[in-house]
């Protein structure tokens, strides 16, 4: 394994302009995605967890933009490109996948038609040859009879199965990375179970790279290696799954975990973090949790904290910065 | 569950739906008429105080049997009785308002529940207006002491719905549905819509108001984890027939039922890091054609041909008396 | 083009408008007036609405004439050139006087009093028959439903004008003649109302239907309220920026087919001529070189249609973007 990631986000600012003030759903986040991999971003709606695999992909509404920071794959910027090779770079390296497959599919063609056209943008094959890898790219994502429902529309296939297609078309290049947003929100558990594993073992089988982003802390900790915690455009925790899931360092992770209802084990009481996620409008000074947070102490309300190392992971957080203490109270002492 | 009468009781409840195209286009493609079967003989009694939960997928016909206990439609087949008595055969106008207000709903979306022209305060005023509870002057007050009740300001009442965030949009439509006094609620995913950090604080209050004020629930949901969170008894449907019904722990502990397992290990949890779950072939077949005998055969594993052939009849089993329809659960 | 990548879930962040206290802060705030400031020709076009119905409603006030008040013609006033002066009295025909010697600004200020009175009496009749309609279709639906409709769906298929013409044909044959010209105002409103409600019956239908699934109807049942309290006061006021968008429009379409039908001859009466009316008699003129007398009054009805129909196109992108 290089050393080198292959997709590298740092500082990464999305900026939407209104009448009423500049807004940020994205705001300063970096992580890295290795190949392979399986990274999972979490959040609650609002935390701009979506905003960042717009971004990445570079299909971000306007007037958004990316107003700070970089994204780069394989070393190479993505954020800057004109709209013609970033066109290109999404299908070929990057592509996508989303909640709802039927958005996804053109409903006036049939599934072969669409793999074909996506296959022959992107590689140098002919018709037939195209077709050919289209049918056993459903083969691949497990549609039975892929040969003959190649011909089908998309109508005529199952929710769960429409979701294969999509995934059969995000494949068809061969990219380096998939975005998946919420893939699995819109079926229900039985086929989820089915697309998840699906996704994993294509992750597996392939090298492919995997952005899952979801709000399931279930999905996430049976099917990422690393998971990042968004809360109000920022991440807050972000590590090794296990790690954040199982021994939470942030207090709204820490929250987040205890207020999730367990299918395995009986609870009694379910904790609950007061209040909710702050509009983007008017995000609190400091730390965005700390109207939210039983730990809140001086400096939460002043400063926004930084990503910092707490055993496997970094989070971003007042109570993991020894630095800040010191200098508290130094600050306090030279006033005195 | 015998001796004491139970508050609601559904009996053999079916509701099958005309999904027919319209006549002509029949007439003209030659087609029959479509038939969409989406309850069938759906059986539980729920105790007073209790909590019931109906879990299960799409086509389940969860929602189709919360609006039938309600009333909001009338079942093809079977009767809902609120203490014995069948709540569709009222035909006494001012007795049937009686027996509504002691029924009330919370529904899936904070969105569209509320009237997005009305103030709060009407919102929540309007059931003990139709109800005639009390003199209009009264009703301010009344208001009020429901906002506090569910945890919103006096104040909130005055301002319109957009102008809360989802979670409090559904303290609203709990505070709705209280206002009539009832005695049973039906929650119909009353958290599928919320974020977890605010799922919680939603189902703890409706915790809460159960302890404090005696409710009885029917709640319905597709998430396990918010069933075995809410739950004292569970009933297990698919394709629109009840296939397992025992006590929570009962049901968690010690599942009968294939599906009931296969659902159990489906759902994604949070403690199973890099599992994977077993995979379950196919989906849930459609509704109109249902595979014959037992719904589930397609997919068990354990499936013999009598499960082709044969609709299992509902046995009880184990100690606890779990309800189950399979022919092979033992 | 890939499929897979250039739809989909749209990328934008929630957020929801800043509470606002009273009314008046909440209008300022509105996106309807921040749009309003923005855009100079709908400023323009409803500054012209304005205009030129505070022009009509003060008519009998700030016209120069009584243009009906056969005591205050005189023939030899007949044909003046705008601008020319009276005859007899030294004033002015700022837009000059027609075959009778009526001074044009006049006629044009009580001509558009009728067109526009026409325009929107017809109008506000459509609304209730169609929202009423609308609402029925839409929430009792079966067999109601299919009636209201198909009724629509037979109209549509003739010409708006042509069924005003056929049912103010109809209205006047009922009428005894000596009533004629005093109902003549009243049958054409009729007429033309009855030819405009499909639209809101149409557009109120599928608002209702839409409204009707919606959980706080069902939360409306729950608690016993009956179909007219439903229909009226909770679904009524959630389809409430259709039907305003409708009307505008509808108001432009009634004014043309007012005019339209004046100027066939089969509208308004001489004795209370409307814009189209006006029209008419000018037609008769250009050719003899007595430009004003038609150039005037179609411009005024020019002027007035794009007026409400550029206003009306902005209400719809404002108040409803998907369907423009």
């Amino acid at each position: 394994m290089t050393d080198t990631p292959l997709l590298k986000v740092s500082d990464l600012i999305v900026e939407f302009p209104t009448r009423n003030g500049i807004l940020r759903p994205v705001d300063r986040v970096s992580f890295e995605v290795r190949a392979g991999e399986i990274l999972g971003l979490v959040g609650e709606s609002g935390a701009g967890k979506s905003m960042c695999g717009s971004a990445i992909i570079g299909l971000i509404d306007r007037p958004g933009r990316i107003s700070g920071g970089e994204i780069r794959l394989d070393g190479e910027r993505i954020d800057n490109l004109p709209e013609e090779r970033l066109r290109r770079i999404r299908g070929k390296k990057i592509a996508m996948v989303f909640q709802d497959p039927l958005t996804s599919l053109n409903p006036l063609m049939t599934v072969g038609q669409q793999l074909i056209q996506t296959i022959r943008t992107h590689l140098p094959l002919s018709q037939a040859e195209a077709r050919a890898r289209a049918i056993a790219l459903l083969e691949e994502v497990g549609i039975p009879a892929a040969s003959t429902r190649i011909d089908a529309y998309p109508h005529q296939f199952s929710g769960g199965m429409r979701q294969r297609v999509v995934i059969s078309l995000a494949l068809a290049a061969e990219p380096e990375l998939i975005i998946a947003d919420e893939p699995t929100t819109a079926l229900d558990v039985s086929v989820q179970a089915q697309i998840m594993a699906l996704l994993k073992r294509l992750c597996r089988e392939r090298g492919t790279a995997v952005i899952l982003i979801t709000h399931d802390m279930g999905v996430i900790a049976e099917s990422t290696d690393r998971v990042a915690v968004l809360y109000a455009g920022r991440i807050a925790e972000i590590g090794p799954t296990r790690d954040v899931l199982s021994a939470p360092s942030h207090p709204y992770t820490v929250g987040l975990m205890a207020s999730t209802p367990s299918a395995t084990g009986t609870m009694h009481t379910l904790s609950q973090i007061p209040g909710a996620m702050p509009n983007l409008r008017a995000i609190p000074k400091g730390c965005a949790f700390n109207p939210r947070c039983e730990k809140g102490f001086a400096p939460c309300f002043k400063d926004i904290p930084v990503l910092e190392p707490v055993n496997e992971s970094e989070v971003a957080c007042w109570l993991y910065d020894p630095a800040y203490e010191a200098k508290a109270k130094e600050a306090s002492g030279a006033s005195e | 569950m015998t001796g004491e009468t139970p508050l609601i009781s559904a009996r053999k409840l079916g509701a099958v739906f005309d999904v027919s195209k319209p006549w002509l286009n029949r007439l003209l493609a030659a087609e029959e008429k479509k038939f969409l079967t989406a309850v069938d003989t759906v059986d539980f009694e729920i105790p007073k105080g209790k909590t019931f939960a109906l879990v299960g997928e799409s086509g389940s016909g969860k929602s189709t049997i919360g609006r039938m206990i309600v009333g909001l439609q009338k079942p093809t087949t079977g009767e809902v009785l609120i203490d014995g008595e069948d709540l569709f055969s009222i035909k006494d106008q001012k007795h049937l308002l009686s027996v509504r207000r002691r029924i009330q709903m919370i529904f899936q979306s904070p969105y569209a529940s509320l009237n997005p022209r009305w103030r709060v305060k009407h919102i929540i005023g309007e059931p003990i207006r139709a109800f005639e509870l009390m003199p209009a002057s009264e009703i301010g007050k009344r208001v009020e002491e429901l906002l506090d009740q569910v945890g919103l300001a006096k104040s909130d009442g005055e301002k319109f719905p957009h102008e809360f965030s989802g979670g409090q949009r559904q303290r609203i439509a709990i505070a709705r549905a209280l206002a009539s006094n009832p005695e049973f609620i039906v929650c119909d995913e009353p958290t599928s819509a919320l974020d977890v950090s605010v799922q919680s604080q939603v189902l703890n209050l409706m915790k809460t108001l159960q302890r404090e004020l005696g409710l009885t629930y029917l709640f319905i949901s597709h998430d396990l984890s918010v069933i075995r969170y809410m739950a004292d008894q569970i009933g297990v449907l698919y394709l629109g027939r009840l296939v397992e019904v025992a006590d929570r722990d009962t049901l968690f502990d010690n599942p009968h039922h294939p599906y009931t397992r296969m659902l159990m290990d489906a759902a994604p949890h949070i403690d199973a890091f890099g599992r994977t779950a077993e995979i379950v072939s196919g989906e849930i077949p459609d509704p109109i054609n249902k595979p014959s005998g037992c719904s589930f055969h397609p997919r068990c594993a354990l499936a013999e041909d009598r499960c082709q052939q044969e609709r299992p009849a509902v046995r009880e089993l184990g100690a606890e008396k779990a309800h189950v329809a399979c022919h092979l659960s033992v | 083009m890939d499929t897979q990548t250039t739809k989909g879930a749209s990328a934008r962040p929630e957020f929801t408008e800043a509470v606002a206290t009273t009314f008046w802060q909440r209008w300022m705030q509105s996106d309807i007036w921040h749009s309003y400031k923005r855009s100079p020709v709908i400023i323009v076009s409803s500054l012209t609405f304005i205009l030129l119905v505070l022009g009509a409603v003060l008519s009998p006030l700030i016209s120069p004439y009584t243009p009906f008040d056969p005591a205050s013609l005189n023939l030899m006033n007949g044909f003046s050139k705008p601008f020319a002066a009276n005859e007899f009295t030294g004033d002015y025909f700022l837009l000059g006087t027609d075959d009778q010697g009526r001074d044009v600004l006049s006629t044009i200020l009580f001509g558009l009093r009728v067109s526009l009175f026409v325009g929107v009496v017809a109008v506000l009749f459509a609304m209730t028959l169609g929202v009423i309609l609308g609402l029925l279709a839409g929430y009792v639906g079966g067999w109601l439903d299919g009636v209201i409709m198909r009724i629509a769906d037979i109209q549509m298929t003739f010409p708006s004008i042509m069924v005003a013409m056929l049912l103010y044909g109809i209205g006047k044959g009922l009428i005894p003649p000596d009533l004629r010209d005093e109902m003549a105002i009243w049958v054409l409103i009729l007429s033309i109302g009855l030819s405009e409600w499909v639209q809101f019956a149409r557009t109120v239908r599928g608002a209702t239907m839409v409204e009707r699934q919606k959980e706080y109807v069902q939360a409306g049942h729950l608690i016993g309220l009956t179909r007219w309290s439903i229909m009226l006061r909770h679904i009524l006021p959630n389809v409430t920026s259709p039907i305003l968008v409708i009307a505008t429009i509808s108001l432009a379409l009634a004014i043309i087919a007012e005019a339209t039908l004046s100027f066939l001859g089969v509208g308004a009466p001489k004795t209370e001529p409307s814009l189209g009316t006006l029209i008419n008699v000018g037609r008769q003129y250009i050719l003899s070189g007595e430009w004003w007398i038609l150039l005037f009054p179609s411009l005024t009805l020019l002027a007035l249609a794009l007026s409400v129909n550029l206003f009306g196109d902005w209400l719809r992108d404002i108040l409803n973007p998907k369907l423009r």
